[in-house]
């Protein structure tokens, strides 16, 4: 494994990526969200995705000789093995079947003989064989006649591990986030089989939030950030804090959010107008294990945090989108759970990051998506006839708030009738705010508003957010993966990790003390 | 997290509630209509010799995770066909069956092939697919027995042919293949009438729908049947796979609609596939099967609880209430409740699963296991 050099123009995910990993030897690759370690590890591993969206330039470099990958297939063939972040896994299988899924050693027959070697039976003594092997090959033990759907999570994590180990030409194996899912001791075993198969010299990428287990791990540790490798250095020389420092970076004194502001914040911590106990949500892939978090009147709440650590199922939660347990208050009041409708009544709004599917009727014209909500929710812009029998609705007034909205926020349409479909993102998600303005909430969550949306856009959503609050005096809650963009929005920024509050900070709080609460409790 | 293992009634319960319905109604029932025990048991065993291979067509495509196969009654049409051509033949007895089976592998073959390729476009769907395909091909089967057998197809006899000279009379006769399975080396004991040969061809199935499961192909449709993405991503080519899985049953189905009519010895030519595909499941599903799982176990006791009912219930109707007809609505309402009882439950199911998570969410804060 020599000289890995990728560059990756298009929308410039990636610029000018170079490193190199020598045989068995474990690299660590660390960097914040959308720091382009997926990409660049989809590119390696030959996705889809990436020649779909264009290829991508520069070349890998594999034992010296170049390697274009097309398919995952092509990747698997050069002894290059992935174990994605969730698991592909067939729950009604046991670890043996599920090791070497499509690859079983087979037994020939008479039937196969004639119908081809598709009905060629499994040879079951065989499969044993061989899982036993690959399981051994990872220095943990677990039971390969279990069935998936009844092993723990760590189990299946190995499960996954043993499949790629089970390939005979296995030579370079990426880990995506392994120990994300993994108990402090399952988490020790995993860093201990990474090692041995470093010994016996299979080469390890290994992505992780939690910095110790690179540091305790790895050879070589490759930092990443907006697209760049900032740092290339053996894993002897460094440490958490430094890695940190590399990983949120920026310049530090850009850093330093609008004074002004912060000082507002501490005037208004006069009433708690949200507070939430205990809270867990099932949201797939964003677990809320235990928030406890107070939200006072009148502010703008920041809630950050690295993917996958709980910061959008939050704002599901309590909306209802997701199953949820705990306690939410509202002004005093318990807030039904699993129910968006008493939310709703109660005054809650939510702009959801999945814009194209909770958010908008993309059939639907612009008047109707802004309108939509207020008028199931408050009989708004319904005009009662024969005596309140039939609500008809009322256009004029639909249209006028429409335009006001449109003109308020600067959508780009060719006219209110316009369809939300013909929209960009970022006019899109300005329709979606409109549409939650337009109930009058007076709390508002925000999810994500600025993903996928170009920088002047981002701009305007975020002043518009601001007006609002200033202006009406809503309270508004801003779920982002964007440090930065909370720093300068927000009056108080809470990071999630692991699937609980880390810690809230002033938005002047400096990066480092962000970046330390991001992975302070990653799991 | 460890698994309950001790013996929880009320999981059982409510695993197999539908097998326990049928069987305190049958032992309801049984008592009521007054026949003699040999006489019952006589039925049933014709019975079981009669349907069971039909509806082991069934359970390869739930292994491949494509469901209930309300498709299968396009295999049953197939092996109408073959039948017509054979009767018009005039090849009787075991060769006559035999030629009907082999004739009818091409037509349920390309049936398969169609219906497979279409599920594949409407994955997730293919239970509603293939019952609307029943309709479908209905008025294909149709058009060629009423119009082309006789004027395009060369049907040569009067007896099977309408009056006008093309088309097939609505009842086709089969006096000459009449339980000629049935009847081979059947063996009577105290007066129960055992098909010897129509059980061994049983057995033959059954031993290889087993041996089927530990084939590559057998364990690739497994594999599908559970996670389309992760089959996907092993390499395992999922749209031919489930095509393969289709086509088998509508083969099986062929067969098994063949012996099935081989034993009553006549059928209406337009509608004896019609409420097959439903029998089958609502006995299947009597049986103690869902959508997404089926054993050959469950093909036996469906068998012999559905069709016990089938024979008591007009008896035990006509006993409480002196009509015969009310037992029979009350079976056909059953049989359909019970297919609707199945597929509520096995949402139901799907979306406790799912709720699963959040409790051990719970649990899991309440215990503490999410520390600092």
């Amino acid at each position: 494994m020599r000289s890995i050099k990728k560059d990756f123009f298009g929308n410039q995910v990636l610029t000018d990526i170079n490193f190199t990993l020598g045989a068995g030897q474990v690299l660590g690759l660390c960097g914040e969200n959308g720091a382009g370690k997926s990409t660049l590890m989809k590119i390696l591993f030959g996705m889809d995705v990436i020649r779909e969206t264009g290829g991508y330039e520069g070349d890998i470099l594999l034992n010296g000789e170049r390697a274009v990958f097309n398919t995952p297939f092509d990747a698997l063939e050069a002894g290059i093995g992935m174990v994605h972040q969730e698991f592909s896994l067939i729950p009604g299988f046991t670890a043996t079947e599920n090791i070497l899924l499509n690859r079983e050693p087979q037994k020939k027959n008479v039937i196969s003989e004639v119908f081809g070697s598709r009905l060629n039976t499994l040879d079951y003594k065989e499969m044993d064989r061989l899982s036993a092997q690959a399981i051994q090959k990872m220095g943990v033990e677990i039971d390969a006649k279990m069935l998936i759907s009844s092993m723990p999570v760590g189990h299946k994590q190995f499960t996954e591990i043993a499949r790629e180990l089970s390939k005979d030409q296995m030579k370079l194996l990426i880990l995506d986030e392994p120990t994300a899912v993994l108990t402090e001791r399952e988490a020790e075993a995993l860093l201990e089989s990474i090692r041995s198969m470093a010994a016996r010299g299979i080469s390890v990428i290994f992505i992780t939030h939690r910095l110790r287990e690179i540091l305790a791990v790895c050879d070589q540790v490759v930092v990443m950030r907006d697209g760049k490798v900032v740092r290339d250095i053996p894993a002897g020389e460094t440490s958490v804090e430094d890695i940190t420092r590399w990983m949120v970076g920026r310049d530090m004194q850009a850093a330093a959010a609008p004074a002004p502001e912060a000082a507002k914040a501490e005037n208004t911590n006069a009433k708690t107008v949200m507070s939430i106990r205990n809270l867990w949500v099932d949201m797939p892939g964003e677990t809320v294990r235990n928030v406890s978090l107070d939200i006072q009147e009148g502010e703008i709440l920041g809630i950050g945090g690295l993917a996958g650590q709980g910061k959008l199922g939050i704002p599901n939660g309590v909306m209802g989108l997701y199953e949820a347990g705990g306690t939410v208050e509202f002004e005093g009041q318990a807030i039904a759970l699993n129910s968006p409708r008493k939310c709703l009544d109660s005054s809650l709004a939510f702009v959801s990051e999945d814009r194209r599917g909770v958010g908008l009727l993309l059939d639907e014209s612009l008047e109707w998506n802004v309108a939509f909500s207020a008028m199931q929710i408050q009989n708004k812009f319904l005009k009662p006839l024969l005596g309140g029998l039939v609500k008809w609705r009322d256009e004029k007034a639909i249209h006028a708030v429409t335009q006001k909205y449109i003109d308020q926020l600067q959508i780009k349409c060719t006219s209110s009738k316009q369809k939300a479909r013909e929209l960009s993102g970022g006019n899109q998600q300005k329709i979606c705010l409109a549409k939650a303005f337009a109930l009058e909430p007076k709390f508002l969550f925000v999810s994500e508003p600025t993903r996928g949306i170009d920088v002047g856009a981002k701009a305007l959503v975020l002043e518009a957010l601001r007006k609002f609050n200033r202006e009406s005096g809503v309270t508004v809650v801003v779920i982002s993966s964007e440090l930065e963009e909370l720093r300068q929005t927000c009056d108080r920024v809470a990071i999630i990790s692991g699937g609980q509050v880390a810690g809230i900070l002033p938005a002047a709080a400096s990066s480092e003390e962000f970046g330390l609460l991001m992975v302070s409790k990653v799991i | 997290m460890k698994l309950k293992k001790n013996f929880d009634a009320v999981e059982f319960l409510k695993n197999n509630l539908v097998p326990i319905m049928f069987i305190v109604i049958c032992a309801f029932c049984i008592p009521l209509s007054g026949l003699s025990p040999s006489y019952l048991l006589n039925e049933i065993v014709t019975r079981m010799g009669r349907n069971i291979f039909l509806i082991l067509s069934l359970l390869i495509p739930i292994m491949a995770g494509m469901g209930l196969n309300f498709g299968m009654t396009l295999g049953a049409m197939a092996g109408q066909i073959a039948l017509i051509f054979v009767t018009d033949w005039q090849i009787w007895g075991i060769p006559g069956v035999v030629l009907a089976m082999i004739l009818s592998v091409p037509f349920s073959v390309l049936l398969g092939l169609l219906c497979g390729k279409l599920m594949n476009m409407a994955k997730g769907r293919e239970m509603i697919l293939g019952y609307m395909m029943n309709y479908f091909v209905t008025g294909l089967y149709q058009m060629v027995v009423l119009y082309f057998m006789g004027s395009i197809i060369p049907i040569k006899h009067a007896a099977i042919r309408l009056p006008r000279g093309f088309g097939i009379r609505t009842t086709v006769g089969l006096a000459n293949l009449r339980q000629c399975l049935d009847n081979q080396f059947a063996i009577t004991i105290q007066g129960v009438k055992i098909p010897v040969l129509s059980f061994i061809i049983i057995a033959v199935l059954c031993v290889f729908i087993i041996w089927f499961r530990r084939t590559k192909l057998g364990q690739d449709m497994r594999a599908v049947g559970q996670d389309m993405e992760v089959a996907q991503a092993a390499g395992i080519n999922v749209d031919r796979t489930r095509i393969i899985a289709i086509i088998i049953s509508t083969v099986f189905a062929g067969f098994g609609m063949i012996i099935y009519l081989q034993n009553i010895g006549n059928f209406p030519t337009y509608t004896a596939h019609s409420q097959i595909g439903m029998f089958c499941i609502a006995a299947l599903l009597v049986g103690g099967a869902s959508v997404e799982k089926a054993n050959i176990s469950n093909v036996f006791l469906g068998v012999i609880l559905f069709h016990t009912l089938f024979i008591v219930a007009p008896r035990a109707g006509a006993a409480i209430t002196g009509n015969a007809m009310i037992g029979e609505y009350f079976r056909v309402f059953v049989s359909y409740g019970v297919i609707t009882l199945a597929l509520i439950m096995y949402e139901v199911k799907k979306r406790r699963a799912r709720s699963q998570g959040g409790q051990l969410l719970a649990q899991a804060q309440k215990e503490g296991g999410v520390q600092a």
